[in-house]
This record gives C-alpha cells, sequence and structure tokens, in this order.
C-alpha cells in the first residue's frame, strides 16, 4: 500500500491510481469499485462519477483548473500529476485551485514527488505527498518531513504563506 | 548597498544547511545524479570538463569590499588562485571539489555571498547598469528595484521548475547599459504624465540559439504593482511555455508562438487576478530598501582638481587610462573608474586572488568600501575624487588592472569557451587572445576607436556574441573547430542583431579576418564615426567583399548558420 504524507503526517493510503489510455475514449472508461484517481478527462466525460464519493480526478499540466472550478465541492480530492519531478505546472495548478477557485480539501501530488520538492510542494498548497511506490524507507520518509520546515521565513507570499515577508513582520529600517 | 536584516541572513543559512543535507544524500547514495541536477545547479554547481564549476551570484553587480577578499580567499583556499566574472553578473570558480562545495558556501554566506538560483529552470540572478546611482544619464535609480526582485524570485516556490531559466535586468538610464531588451523580461524605470514611477516592460528577449530582440508588453505598470505583473507573466510562462523540446523552452519561443498580443492578453488576465493583493509593494518597504541605497557621504569638491590636471597633461599613458577607463560622475570633483580584466594573455574575465584583495584594497581606499561587476566582465569603482585617480592608476597599474582598453577591440567579452565549459563546441579563449595580440599597438587600438568584439564559444552565446559590433562565434563542423563572424550588432538603446558576413574560418585565420574588417572600416569612416555605425551606414557587403574576395562570399551553409 503506497504512502502517503498528509497534513506532515505518514499514513497509508487506500486510493489506487486508474491509468491514463490515451486511445480509449473517456465516456467509456469502466471505473471498478474502490477508490480512483482518474484522469481528468474520465471524470468529465462521466458525471455520475462525482456522486460516488470515492473516486476523485487527476489533473495534468495540460488540463486547466478553471474547468474543475465549479465541482469542487464534488471531489473527494483532487490529485495533480508531476510526470517529472522538473516539471513544474503543477506548482501553478496547485496555486491556482487554492487561491483562485478557493479548493479547501485535499490537494494530492502524485507522480515524481520527491522529498527535495516537499518544500515548495507544500508552499504551494499540496497537503498530500505521494512519493512513488517504495521510492523512500519509512526511515527517510521521517526525515523528509523536516524539509517542510526548511524556510522559517520565506520572502514572497505563496497559497500557505498568504503574505510576502515585507507585510508579515516590521523589518529593521536599513 | 543593501544591508541584510536577520531574515536575509536566516534564508541564506537555511539553504547552506539545506544543501549541505542534499549533498550528503547524494554522496550517500540516496540522490540520484538525475534527482541530484537540478538541486545543484539552483546552488550554482555544474559539472564541467575539469571539475565543478561553482556560481556565485553578484545580485544587480554590487559587491563590498570584504566580499570581494572572500572571493580571494576562495581562490586562493578551495580554487588555483584565481575566478572569473561572467556576463551576467556573476563570480565563477573553476576549480572547486564538489564535497567542499557545502563548506564554501557555509564560507562565503557569513558575508552575505551565496550561489542561489545561478543556475537551473528558474529565475537568475537581476541584473542591471553598472553604474547605477552614479551615472549623470540616470533617471531612476535601478538598485532598489533589483533587491525587490531578488527577494520576490528568491526561493519562489511557484517558480522553480519552470520550462527554462529566466532571466530580469533593469534599466533606470537615458542610455541602456543593462541589455534589457535581450533578457526574458526587461524593466525600463519610467514616470508617466502624473509623474508616478512605474516600468515600461520588455518580454521575450534573449540571445542563445534564437536570437530575438524583446517586445514590449505594456509601457507603464505604476511601481506597487511591479512584483504582481512580473507574477502573471511567470505563471503565463510556467502553465503554457513548452517542455518538449529544450531548445523551444525559453519564454521567447511562446511569445513568438502567440504573439505579443495573445500573450499579452493571458498576462492581463492573470494580472487581474494578482492586481492588488498581498504581493503589492508598499510605500514603506520600499522607503526600507531604498534607505540602503543613498548615496555615500560625498565630499563637496571643486569640478576641477589642479594636481589632477597636471598629472593629465606630463603623463601620457595616465591620459590614455583616464581616457579610456574613468567616466563622469554625477558629483563634482568624482569620477567612476573602470578597472580592466581584459589585459593581453589573460582570459578575459579572469582575476587572481590577488588581484581580488588588491580590488578590496582600492575600494576601502578610494571608493567607499563598494565594488560594482559590469557584464562586459570588467570591474567598477563608482565614486572615486578625481585627485585620487593618478594614486590609484598607479596601484592598479601594478596589479595588471589598467589596461587603458575599456571599449576598445581588446576590451573583449568572451565566455570561457571549450577550455572550461563542456557545452562549448570551440574555444574562445585562445581567439580573444590571439585578436589581443594582433592589436597590441594602443595608439592604433585608440585610432579604431570604440569597438565591441564579443566572442561566444557555442550557441548559446553567453559571450553575447549577437550585439556584439563584431561577433565570434564558435562552431563545430565534423569535428572540428570553426568560428563564423558576425558584423553590426549593438547594445544599448538601438540593440540590434549582427549579421554572418559569410562562411566560417579556422582558428588561424581569425586575426586576419578581423583585420581585414578593421581595414575596410578605417578606409569608409567618416570623422569620428565608429566601426558599427559605418557598417550601419554602408551595408555589410564592403566588408565581405574584403574579406572573401570580388566574388560573392559562398553561400555554403555553415553548422549552425
Amino acid at each position: 500500500m503506497a504512502k502517503l504524507i498528509k497534513n506532515q503526517q505518514i499514513i497509508d493510503d487506500a486510493w489506487q491510481l486508474l491509468a491514463d489510455e490515451a486511445d480509449t475514449d473517456p465516456a467509456t472508461v469502466t471505473v471498478p469499485a474502490g477508490h480512483w484517481l482518474v484522469p481528468f478527462a474520465v471524470w468529465q466525460a462521466q458525471p455520475a462519477l462525482a456522486a460516488r464519493g470515492d473516486v476523485a480526478p487527476v489533473l495534468k499540466g495540460t488540463d486547466d483548473p478553471a474547468e474543475l472550478a465549479g465541482q469542487l465541492d464534488a471531489v473527494p480530492l483532487v490529485a495533480v500529476d508531476f510526470p517529472r519531478f522538473s516539471d513544474g505546472r503543477g506548482y501553478s495548478t496547485a496555486t491556482l485551485l487554492r487561491s483562485r477557485y478557493g479548493y479547501g480539501g485535499e490537494l494530492r501530488a502524485i507522480g515524481d514527488v520527491l522529498r527535495d520538492q516537499f518544500n515548495y510542494l507544500s508552499r504551494c498548497g499540496f497537503d498530500a505527498l505521494q512519493p512513488p511506490l517504495g521510492k523512500y524507507t519509512d526511515a527517510q520518509l521521517e526525515a523528509a518531513l523536516a524539509s517542510l520546515k526548511d524556510f522559517t521565513d520565506p520572502y514572497q507570499a505563496s497559497v500557505t504563506v498568504r503574505e510576502p515577508l515585507f507585510r508579515r513582520h516590521a523589518r529593521s529600517a536599513a | 548597498m543593501y544591508r541584510y536584516d536577520d531574515y536575509d541572513q536566516q534564508l541564506v543559512d537555511e539553504r547552506v544547511a539545506q544543501f549541505t543535507d542534499q549533498t550528503r544524500r547524494y554522496f550517500a547514495g540516496e540522490l540520484t545524479e538525475e534527482e541530484f541536477l537540478p538541486l545543484r545547479l539552483q546552488n550554482g554547481i555544474y559539472i564541467q570538463r575539469h571539475a565543478p564549476m561553482l556560481r556565485l551570484a553578484i545580485p544587480y553587480g554590487n559587491l563590498r569590499s570584504d566580499q570581494v577578499r572572500m572571493y580571494g580567499h576562495i581562490a586562493r583556499t578551495y580554487d588555483r588562485g584565481y575566478g572569473h566574472f561572467t556576463t551576467r553578473h556573476n563570480m565563477q570558480f573553476n576549480w572547486c571539489k564538489l564535497e567542499k562545495m557545502p563548506e564554501i558556501l557555509a564560507k562565503l554566506a557569513t558575508v552575505q555571498l551565496h550561489a542561489i538560483q545561478t543556475s537551473g529552470n528558474c529565475i537568475r540572478n537581476t541584473s542591471t547598469d553598472p553604474f547605477a546611482g552614479v551615472a549623470e544619464d540616470e533617471r531612476i535609480d535601478p538598485r532598489p528595484w533589483c533587491e525587490l526582485i531578488r527577494q520576490w524570485s528568491t526561493f519562489h516556490p511557484e517558480f522553480a521548475y519552470l520550462p527554462r531559466k529566466f532571466k530580469i535586468a533593469v534599466n533606470g538610464a537615458e542610455e541602456d547599459r543593462a541589455v534589457i531588451r535581450c533578457h526574458d523580461i526587461g524593466l525600463e524605470l519610467v514616470k508617466n504624465e502624473a509623474g508616478e514611477t512605474g516600468f515600461r516592460i520588455f518580454v521575450g528577449g534573449g540571445l542563445g540559439r534564437t536570437p530575438i530582440i524583446g517586445e514590449e508588453i505594456t509601457d507603464f505598470v505604476a511601481w506597487p504593482h511591479l512584483l504582481t505583473y512580473c507574477e502573471a507573466i511567470l505563471r503565463v510562462y510556467n502553465r503554457f511555455g513548452r517542455r518538449d523540446n529544450k531548445f523551444k523552452a525559453r519564454i521567447k519561443i511562446i511569445v513568438k508562438a502567440l504573439g505579443i498580443e495573445e500573450f499579452r492578453r493571458r498576462v492581463e488576465d492573470e494580472w487581474a487576478h494578482l492586481k492588488d493583493g498581498p504581493s503589492t509593494l508598499t510605500q514603506q518597504e520600499l522607503d526600507r530598501v531604498a534607505a540602503c541605497f543613498v548615496d555615500p557621504d560625498y565630499k563637496t569638491l571643486p569640478h576641477d582638481d589642479l594636481g589632477y590636471r597636471q598629472k593629465l597633461s606630463e603623463n601620457k599613458p595616465f591620459a590614455a587610462w583616464v581616457k579610456r577607463n574613468v567616466r563622469g560622475h554625477k558629483r563634482p570633483g568624482y569620477a567612476s573608474v573602470v578597472l580592466s580584466l581584459k589585459k593581453t594573455g589573460v582570459p578575459p574575465g579572469d582575476v587572481t586572488d590577488a588581484q581580488l584583495d588588491l580590488i578590496a584594497d582600492l575600494a576601502d581606499r578610494y571608493s567607499f568600501g563598494e565594488v560594482r561587476v559590469t557584464h562586459e566582465q570588467n570591474v567598477v569603482l563608482a565614486d572615486v575624487e578625481r585627485s585620487e585617480l593618478f594614486a590609484l592608476w598607479e596601484q592598479a597599474r601594478a596589479g595588471g588592472l589598467a589596461t587603458p582598453n575599456i571599449g576598445l577591440l581588446t576590451d573583449m567579452i568572451c565566455c570561457p569557451g571549450g577550455d572550461f565549459c563542456s557545452l562549448a563546441n570551440a574555444k574562445s579563449i585562445p581567439i580573444a587572445e590571439a585578436v589581443q595580440r594582433r592589436f597590441d599597438d594602443l595608439d592604433y587600438l585608440h585610432d579604431i576607436g570604440e569597438l565591441e568584439l564579443n566572442i561566444s564559444g557555442c550557441m548559446n552565446a553567453c559571450g553575447h556574441h549577437h550585439v556584439g559590433h563584431i561577433g565570434i562565434l564558435g562552431v563545430d563542423k565534423n569535428g572540428e573547430e570553426w568560428y563564423q563572424i558576425t558584423i553590426g550588432g549593438r547594445q544599448g538603446n538601438l540593440t540590434s542583431l549582427g549579421k554572418v558576413i559569410g562562411r566560417s574560418f579556422a582558428a588561424a585565420d581569425v586575426p586576419d579576418v578581423i583585420e581585414t574588417l578593421i581595414d575596410t572600416y578605417v578606409a569608409h569612416r567618416h570623422e569620428g564615426e565608429r566601426f558599427v555605425d559605418t557598417v550601419h551606414r554602408i551595408g555589410a557587403d564592403p566588408f565581405k567583399q574584403a574579406v572573401y574576395g570580388d566574388g560573392t562570399p559562398a553561400q555554403r551553409k555553415v553548422a549552425n548558420g
């Protein structure tokens, strides 16, 4: 079972990832029973999935979070896929979901999610981080939790730090 | 200069701790090469031909003397006794060991130096005019704005994994000395009709493989909105910039692909949400930062200094140096001095540990303990009393820092090239030296007048060859090093890209070709006309004919042409 870092705790996770089959008509994809993360195209093509409560959409870098904006009350969670850790589109996707569309539920980073990106990912609003299965030992994951606190007082505003440093603190006049 | 408070220092210290742990995990095998790559890059570390290279940030080109001494210490202790100033306000060391990097970075942090975001696909060091604050033609001092951008862009969580690197430059003077239209974002400080300070913003400029002059995205954004506007540009780029091809991933490609109108529409749509949000700058923060950039304690001095005048008239070498290496200053009795790092036989921009110590001493003695670096790879002492110029010159000359060639042919911009860089297709330093040796006659050099010769060892264009009056580009043809030559490039307000004159040359032929180009210029120039102005007046054909003979230059396609 995959590990998940959620709200800075390491927990077991029951959600499974439904493969993104590019050639298949998303309207005809069968989503089995159980907890499933499904491609956003499948989620959009099958409105009935929203009622299940155990199906959640996965946004890719090319998916526009604005198209999910109207359904954010109906999702059990939103996953954002990082095909490679160096593909930074998901940071903007997360920022938009949180700050523009007011999403307050679980926002999960999946895919090539590595501990050295945890700090920036969490500051962009991800409260759930799921590294690839088997990537880290439990001890390494424990150690990685510390990286969430690498920077005590960042300069700029982000999802979790709502105001820039110059508004948060009276900085000493030079 | 900007003075760190505890928050600034804490962030730099925390970065050292973070990277120290990452390096430890890399050596322990917990991080793969691929995973470690962007981490070390965003801490300034490249793996080069000989050893890792460490690239340190010089934010908008400003240094204190104690920081320069620290460079000297690093050069002596961890390198082979020298460092290299680049074309983008960085210092590079070529011979440091990877396992020593955390220790080096920790030492640097004690004097507020760092390597944060000097490489990688993130927002890089912001660059500006080396004469900021002292230039006679300055409208608005760019330095406080550079510092505000530095803080906003440092460890910005959303923009650390952009499609490609991202460079911002700021100009606040009549004449652009920061090449702003060859940057991803170019900011020109202006005042609107109501007298408010703001920015005219260019986007999508860049040199490299696909050189493009930046286009205006807005003619005025009021200063409180600087960061939100930049954030909107970055978000559009991060979301929609190409990631499928490294060579098409810079912002200039998406600006061209969408067209400036559509790109502007997307940015303005994004900005509508961000404008007036928490990142909006406050007067209080501007005042706090700007207070670091007030004038130093200038003396009230007469315009003229008799002792200085006398030295000028009786000492020809001093007069030649003053003519080329000393610039006017907004304050009477003061001048700005350019220390040349372009002595023949020394790779352009290279500086030894002893020279670094000397620069620091000269700064303390003559220029309020501050130093600036230029994108032409020289060093500036911005605030020198005219009466002390002679003494400064004698000491600089003894240290090999007073070659009187600023703005002349031998003051060339040159990347490290194939001698050091693993990206290079060809060597550039030996070409620079061969040209310098050919033009070693000072009188002739001064007669040729202002000429910017820029050399890059590959199409990534670190040597800015596209905007050189003469540009030399190293190319690879079937494993051999060849050199393609352009003429007519310009930086500044009339920034333009040079045109290739024809087929490329072997290294040994380059000095002859340059000499032929110069002879052609001398034969055609009007009184007082610079090389580049002659090229633009008469066109490239007379130059091509002189170089390639009467027949039309061979149309054979050159590598990467």
